[in-house]
């Protein structure tokens, strides 16, 4: 019959999107009782003789956050100066390149800082937690700890999940600092303006709800490349190439739901 | 062997494990069919059998890696299905195991990976922690190695760390998945000599999945067989041996079960055609 090809591929379709579906609600569903199991580990840990350790905590934000600096305040300097540069030449345009300082500040603090560190952390750390996990998963790591009667959570996933928590808001603020500063000695070389000069535009302009805007954000980034990076090195199957293919798969999937979150946050809130 | 254990006496010595009634899927396939296991305290309990015939999976099971679909699985007289979490972690200090792999971190140090259980289940110091662990790579013989990387042992090394780590807490139950897998029949035969240390020294009770014979028989005090998801026979080494059963006989001479298999079938199954063999009622 000359319909069936058409019946079979919207079957498929619908098959399709009913499998996606219930992937992504599953997806969902991981995320949830990943947060609620680390909830549970930091409030009931220590009365069950089984607390988080600092000590894990400390490597973790060391590994996340100490170690990122340099590329994050490389990074940071190069946005300011290039919002500058851009900002200068646009509003040269009206005669108003003096305001610069209004555009750099606001889309320094309130975006550009909490996006960038967000992207750099996913692809530095978002990655090296699912090829972490992913390894462990395949060296039967994973199952080691589970008979040792060390619960994987309480043992990776909080402390990774606390350090991100800590440490990105933490980059963010710095590249927030680090972003200014180079895109006011940018403008004072260009305009002839002075750097107290500078900051005290930069100061006024800003208010703390800019501030939190930006790491009220990098908060919720830091939730999502963990929970994606561990979500996925939990599920590798294979071996090796199953590794590579969750660390591209987390880092691909942190990366587009840090745009698209930042999109939906800038939308609910700024609006 | 230790005598203690064929076939006529033990019935008065207690159970480590129970396994009663187990059934367990692998998604829609059913890979135990409703198998009833034990291992008495201070026994070597061996499972044997060929690949998929269930033995790893037992294994799982009695580690509660995995869920079953029915059936009851009581180690040192618990319940593993009634613990909570702090029952599960107190049961998994008596427990220890080493996987066949080793499943050491990569990221700690020989002596870390040996010191983790006691850093984790206990409030000894760190210096009396490096002493327990230095007295179990003595045991294992690896003492001088607690500074090294995994990365930086040898197959057989590895495995004997893992088992330095599996019994750091004297536990009362040791699991071994392989223990001589891939190893030179040297450093395959030190290891059965330290599993049989293991048991005369700390009176463990030592479950070993394994399908090397001959460390089987050196090893065990009783053999559990395994064949696709059912037990075929479970006896003493000489019990096992002169079984008249000729699937275990296939086992243990390592042959193949012929197929009888009709020469247009084995065309259909290598074309992927249908088959109808001759004779069949027609649809």
């Amino acid at each position: 019959m000359a319909s069936e090809p058409n019946d079979n591929s919207l079957v498929n379709f619908t098959e399709k999107i009913g499998r996606g579906t219930i992937g992504a609600i599953e997806t969902f569903g991981h995320w949830g009782v990943l947060v609620g199991e680390s909830l549970y580990w930091l409030l009931r840990g220590p009365t069950l003789k089984q607390p988080v350790r600092a000590n894990a905590v400390v490597f973790q934000m060391m590994e996340i956050g100490v170690r990122a600096i340099p590329i994050v305040a490389l990074l940071s300097a190069t946005i300011g100066i290039m919002l500058a540069i851009q900002g200068i030449h646009t509003l040269r345009t009206f005669g108003a390149e003096s305001r610069v300082v209004v555009g750099i500040s606001l889309s320094v603090v309130r975006e550009f800082s909490a996006l960038i560190t967000g992207i750099l952390v996913a692809g530095r750390s978002g990655s090296a937690l699912a090829a972490r996990l992913s390894t462990m998963q395949i060296n039967q790591e994973i199952d080691a700890l589970k008979v040792m009667g060390i619960d994987p959570v309480r043992y990776l996933v909080v402390p990774a999940l606390l350090a991100m928590l800590i440490m990105l808001p933490s980059l963010t603020f710095l590249s927030d600092l680090v972003a200014l500063y180079a895109a006011g000695l940018f403008v004072s070389v260009e305009l002839g303006i002075s750097q107290a000069a500078y900051w005290n535009q930069t100061i006024e302009i800003l208010s703390l709800g800019d501030l939190w805007h930006g790491l009220g954000k990098s908060a919720i980034f830091a939730l999502l490349i963990t929970l994606i990076g561990i979500v996925n090195g939990a599920s590798v199957t294979g071996g090796a190439e199953g590794v590579g293919k969750v660390t591209t798969r987390a880092v691909v999937q942190a990366i587009s739901a840090i745009v698209v979150t930042d999109m939906l946050f800038a939308f609910v809130v700024t609006r | 062997m230790n005598t203690e254990f064929s076939a006529d006496t033990p019935q008065e010595i207690p159970l480590a494990i129970e396994v009663t009634d187990l059934v367990t899927h692998y998604g829609t396939r059913q890979i135990l069919n409703g198998i009833d296991f034990d291992v008495r305290e201070g026994e070597i309990m061996v499972i044997m059998g060929g690949s998929g015939s269930g033995k790893s999976t037992l294994m799982r099971h009695l580690l509660s890696l995995e869920q079953a679909t029915s059936g009851v699985k009581k180690l040192l007289g618990q319940d593993l299905s009634k613990l909570d979490i702090k029952g599960r972690t107190e049961l998994s200090k008596k427990i220890g195991v080493a996987f066949q792999s080793g499943a050491l971190f990569s990221s700690m140090t020989v002596g870390e990976n040996i010191m983790l259980p006691l850093a984790e289940h206990t409030k000894l110091d760190q210096q009396t922690q490096q002493i327990m662990a230095r007295m179990k790579l003595e045991v294992v013989d690896l003492a001088g190695f607690e500074d090294l990387m995994p990365s930086e042992l040898s197959g057989g090394m590895i495995k004997r760390a893992a088992m330095a780590r599996a019994i750091i807490m004297d536990p009362k139950i040791l699991f071994c998945d392989e223990p001589s897998a891939g190893l030179d029949p040297v450093v395959a035969s030190a290891l059965d000599d330290l599993i049989l240390k293991l048991r005369d020294a700390m009176r463990m009770s030592i479950v070993v999945v394994t399908h090397e014979l001959d460390s089987a028989f050196k090893i065990a005090d009783r053999i559990t067989v395994l064949d696709r998801g059912d037990i075929l026979a479970c006896g003493t080494v000489d019990e096992i041996r002169n079984s008249p059963n000729e699937r275990i006989q296939n086992i243990l001479n390592r042959r193949t079960e012929e197929e009888i298999l009709d020469g247009d079938e084995y065309l259909a199954r290598l074309t992927g055609a249908e088959y109808e063999p001759e004779g069949a009622p027609p649809l």
